[in-house]
C-alpha cells in the first residue's frame, strides 16, 4: 500500500485540489442563498482543519525512520510543496503584503532575503546533509564533530531559534481562529494548538509532510485567487504581475500630490496600538544600500541555518532529489512572494486614489464613516481615521491601518463576495499551522533523538523513543501556546529574531562541517555557543538603549553573532588538534553522492 | 590527484560560480539601488523595484535548477552519481 500511495500522489492531491475548489463553489452558492458570513468563516476553517487532522491520522506510524524523516521517500516536487508550506508562515501570508504596503523598498529586503537563502541551502548544505543520513540537524553536528557537548550545543541553538519562531506561529493561528470562529484569543490559541498537534503527533514527519502538501494547496489558492480577482475587478490588468506598472507609477504620483505630512506626536497618541499610516514611498528606494543588504543577508544566512527547513531535505529519496527539491521549494515560494507586492500595490491604490470608487482619501469623514467595510475593520481594530487638521476631509496622514488588513480586508474593500474572506482565513490558518508543525517537530525531534536517545538512554527501544518524542511534542506545543497567549511581541519581529538566532549559532558550524575538513569539535562548540551568546548580547544591548555599531540593528544582530561565530570557530579549530582520520574520511564520503549514508537507515 | 579530489575541485568551482551569481542578484545590484530605480525596466516597472518583487526571486529559482543540473553532470563525469537501487 505504501509504495502505491507514493505512486498515486499526483492523483490523490489532484482529487483533493478538485474537492477543495468544489467546496469553495458550494460555499459561494451557500452565500448567495443567505448563509451568514460568520457561518462561512467557521465552515472554511473547520473543514480544512478536519482534512488535515484526517491526513495526520492516516499517516500514523510506529517506525523511527517514518516518524523522523517520513521514510525518506517524499518525491521532489511534493517535498517542494511541503517545504514551501513549512517555510511560509503566518507572517508571510498575513503580514508580508502589509509590510510592503507600509515600508516599501526597505521592507522588500525580506523578499530577497527569504528567497536568496535557498541558493545557499542548495549549494552549501542540503545535498550533503541528505547524504549524511541524519534525522535531525544536531544529529549532523553531533556525528561530524563528535561528542555530546557539540550535539547538545546544537540542540540549544535550535531550541532558542525555533522556539522564538513558534510562539509567533501559534499566536497567528490563534488570531485567525479567534476571528473565524468568533471566540476569545486566549482560547483560540489552544484551538489552534490542538489542530497543529493533530497533524503531527501520530505520524511525526510523515504526517507533517502530507498535511503540509495539503496546506500548501489551500494557502496558494487562498492567496492567488483574490489577487487576480481584485486586479481584474479594478481593471488594473488581467495578469497583475506583468501589468501593474501604471498602478505603481500612479501611486508615485499620488504620493507627490499628497506629500508625506508628519503627524504631531500628540496626535499620534490617539491612534490605536499596532496601526500605522503610509509614511514611506511605495516604489522609490527609501533605504540605504547597507540597510537593505544587511537585512537581506541576515535573512539569507538565517534561512540556511533554520533546522525546520533543513530537515525537510532529509526526507527525499536521494541526494540528487534533495538538490532539485530545493529548486521546487523556491519555485512554490516564489508564486506567493511575487504576488505580495502586487497585492500591496492594488490595496494601496484602491484606498488612496480619489478617482477610484473605493478611494477614501479626499472624502469627508462623514462619508468614510458611513462605509460598511470601514465600520467592520474599524471595529476589528484594524482601521482608524482622525481629523487632525480639522478640515473635515480625510488626508493621507489621517488614515491608519493594521498590517494584517492588507491581506484580510482588501477583498472586502474591492467588493469581492465574503466567501473569499473565508478562503483567506483558511489560507492564513494553513500557513501558520504548517510552519508551527514543522517547528514544534524540529524541537521535539532534536530533544527526543539527540538529548534523550543519543545522550541519556542510547539503549531505548523504538516504541519508547517515539513515546518520548510525542510527549515532548505536546509539552513544547503547550509551552509555546502559553507564551503566545501572553502576546509579548508582534508576529513579524519575533520571526526575524529567529533567523538571527539561527544564523548566529548554526550557520558556520554547519557550512564548515562540510566545506572545511580542518574544523574540529572545539572550534564548533566555541562557534555555536560563542555565536549565540554574542548575538543575544547584541540584541539585549540594542534593546536596552545601546547604540549598536556598523548599522547593525536589532533585526540584523545575526550578522554580528555569526561573525563572532566564524572567528571563534576558525581560531579555536586552528589552535587545537585537527580531526582524526576517521572524521576526515567521513567528510570525504559526505562530499560524494554515491555510496551509503554516513548514519544507518535506522539509527 | 585522485578521482575524488578532482571531483571535489570541480564541485568547489561550481560553488564559487553559483555564489558569484547569487551575490550579484542578492547584494550587488542593491548597491546601486537608487541609480537603477531611475530607469524603466521589464513590464514598465522601475528596475530596482522590479528586481525586489520578481527579478531577483526568479533568478534564484533558475539558478538553483541550473546548479542542480551542473552538479549532476559533475557527479556523473567522475562516476559518483547515485545508483537507483541505493
Amino acid at each position: 500500500m505504501k509504495g502505491n500511495f507514493i505512486d498515486n500522489l499526483p492523483k490523490v492531491y489532484g482529487i483533493y485540489t478538485g474537492g477543495f475548489i468544489g467546496f469553495i463553489i458550494i460555499m459561494a452558492i451557500a452565500e448567495q442563498m443567505g448563509m451568514t458570513a460568520k457561518a462561512i468563516g467557521i465552515a472554511f476553517v473547520a473543514f480544512t482543519v478536519f482534512i488535515y487532522a484526517l491526513i495526520g491520522w492516516l499517516s500514523r506510524t510506529a517506525q523511527a525512520d517514518a516518524y523522523y524523516v517520513a521514510g525518506r521517500q517524499v518525491p521532489t516536487v511534493f517535498n517542494g510543496m511541503a517545504t514551501a508550506a513549512d517555510w511560509m508562515s503566518g507572517a508571510s501570508f498575513v503580514a508580508m503584503a502589509g509590510g510592503i504596503y507600509f515600508k516599501g523598498y526597505g521592507y522588500m529586503a525580506l523578499l530577497v532575503g527569504w528567497t536568496g537563502g535557498y541558493v545557499l541551502v542548495a549549494s552549501l548544505l542540503a545535498p550533503y546533509l541528505r547524504k549524511f543520513g541524519c534525522y535531525t540537524v544536531p544529529d549532523f553536528i553531533g556525528t561530524r564533530y563528535g561528542g555530546n557537548l557539540a550535539r547538545f550545543s546544537a540542540v540549544v541553538v535550535l531550541t532558542v531559534a525555533s522556539f522564538t519562531y513558534v510562539t509567533a506561529q501559534i499566536n497567528a493561528t490563534g488570531t485567525i481562529a479567534s476571528v473565524a470562529l468568533d471566540i476569545p484569543f486566549q482560547y483560540a490559541v489552544y484551538v489552534g494548538l490542538i489542530s497543529i498537534l493533530l497533524c503531527s503527533m501520530l505520524g511525526g514527519m510523515r504526517g507533517v509532510t502530507w498535511t503540509q502538501v495539503a496546506q500548501y494547496i489551500v494557502l496558494i489558492i487562498a492567496y492567488l485567487l483574490p489577487v487576480f480577482w481584485i486586479s481584474n475587478k479594478m481593471g488594473a490588468g488581467f495578469f497583475p504581475h506583468f501589468m501593474l506598472a501604471d498602478e505603481v507609477a500612479r501611486i508615485g504620483e499620488l504620493e507627490q500630490q499628497f506629500g508625506f505630512v508628519k503627524n504631531a506626536a500628540a496626535d499620534l497618541k490617539s491612534v490605536p496600538k499596532g496601526l500605522a499610516g503610509i509614511t514611506k514611498a511605495h516604489s522609490a528606494v527609501n533605504a540605504t544600500p547597507w540597510a537593505f543588504i544587511s537585512l537581506a543577508l541576515a535573512m539569507m544566512m538565517g534561512t540556511a541555518s533554520l533546522p525546520h527547513v533543513m530537515m525537510r531535505y532529509f526526507t527525499t529519496p536521494s541526494v540528487k532529489a534533495a538538490r532539485k527539491s530545493v529548486g521546487w521549494s523556491l519555485f512554490f515560494i516564489f508564486l506567493l512572494y511575487s504576488s505580495a507586492p502586487m497585492l500591496a500595490t492594488l490595496s494601496k491604490l484602491s484606498l488612496i486614489d480619489p478617482n477610484l470608487p473605493t478611494g477614501i482619501i479626499g472624502k469627508t469623514f462623514a462619508e468614510v464613516e458611513a462605509i460598511d467595510w470601514y465600520q467592520n475593520w474599524n471595529q476589528a481594530n484594524l482601521m482608524f481615521i482622525s481629523d487632525f487638521n480639522g478640515n473635515g476631509t480625510l488626508e493621507l496622514n489621517e488614515f491608519f491601518m493594521g498590517g494584517k488588513a492588507v491581506v484580510l480586508a482588501t477583498p472586502e474593500i474591492a467588493g469581492l463576495p465574503y466567501v473569499i474572506s473565508g478562503l483567506v482565513a483558511a489560507g492564513g490558518m494553513a500557513a501558520a499551522m504548517s510552519t508551527a508543525d514543522g517547528l514544534i517537530l524540529a524541537i521535539a525531534n532534536a530533544i527526543s533523538h539527540d538529548v534523550y536517545y543519543k545522550i541519556i538512554d542510547p539503549k531505548a527501544e523504538t516504541a519508547k523513543r517515539l513515546l518520548v518524542a510525542r510527549v515532548l511534542l505536546v509539552v513544547i506545543g503547550f509551552a509555546g501556546a502559553t507564551i503566545a497567549a501572553m502576546e509579548i511581541q508582534g508576529i513579524l519581529g519575533s520571526v526575524i529574531w529567529a533567523f538571527d538566532f539561527a544564523m548566529s549559532g548554526l550557520f558556520f558550524p554547519l557550512v564548515l562541517g562540510v566545506w572545511w575538513k580542518r574544523a574540529n569539535r572545539q572550534g564548533a562548540v566555541a562557534g555555536m555557543l560563542g555565536g549565540l551568546i554574542a548575538g543575544a548580547w547584541y540584541l539585549i544591548w540594542v534593546r536596552t538603549g545601546g547604540s549598536g555599531f556598523l548599522g547593525i540593528t536589532q533585526l540584523t544582530f545575526g550578522i554580528f553573532g555569526s561573525a563572532v561565530s566564524l572567528v571563534l570557530m576558525v581560531v579555536v579549530s586552528l589552535m587545537t588538534a585537527e580531526p582524526d582520520k576517521a572524521t576526515q574520511k567521513m567528510v570525504d564520503d559526505v562530499r560524494v553522492p554515491s555510496g551509503k549514508t554516513i548514519l544507518g537507515k535506522s539509527h | 590527484m585522485s578521482n575524488q579530489q578532482k571531483h571535489w575541485e570541480k564541485t568547489r568551482g561550481l560553488l564559487f560560480i553559483t555564489l558569484a551569481i547569487w551575490f550579484v542578484f542578492s547584494i550587488g545590484i542593491f548597491l546601486f539601488g537608487a541609480e537603477m530605480n531611475e530607469v524603466t525596466g521589464p513590464f514598465g516597472y522601475p528596475w530596482t523595484y522590479w528586481f525586489t518583487c520578481q527579478g531577483s526571486l526568479g533568478a534564484f529559482v533558475i539558478l538553483i535548477f541550473w546548479f542542480a543540473n551542473r552538479q549532476e553532470k559533475i557527479d556523473e563525469e567522475f562516476g559518483f552519481s547515485e545508483r537507483e537501487d541505493e
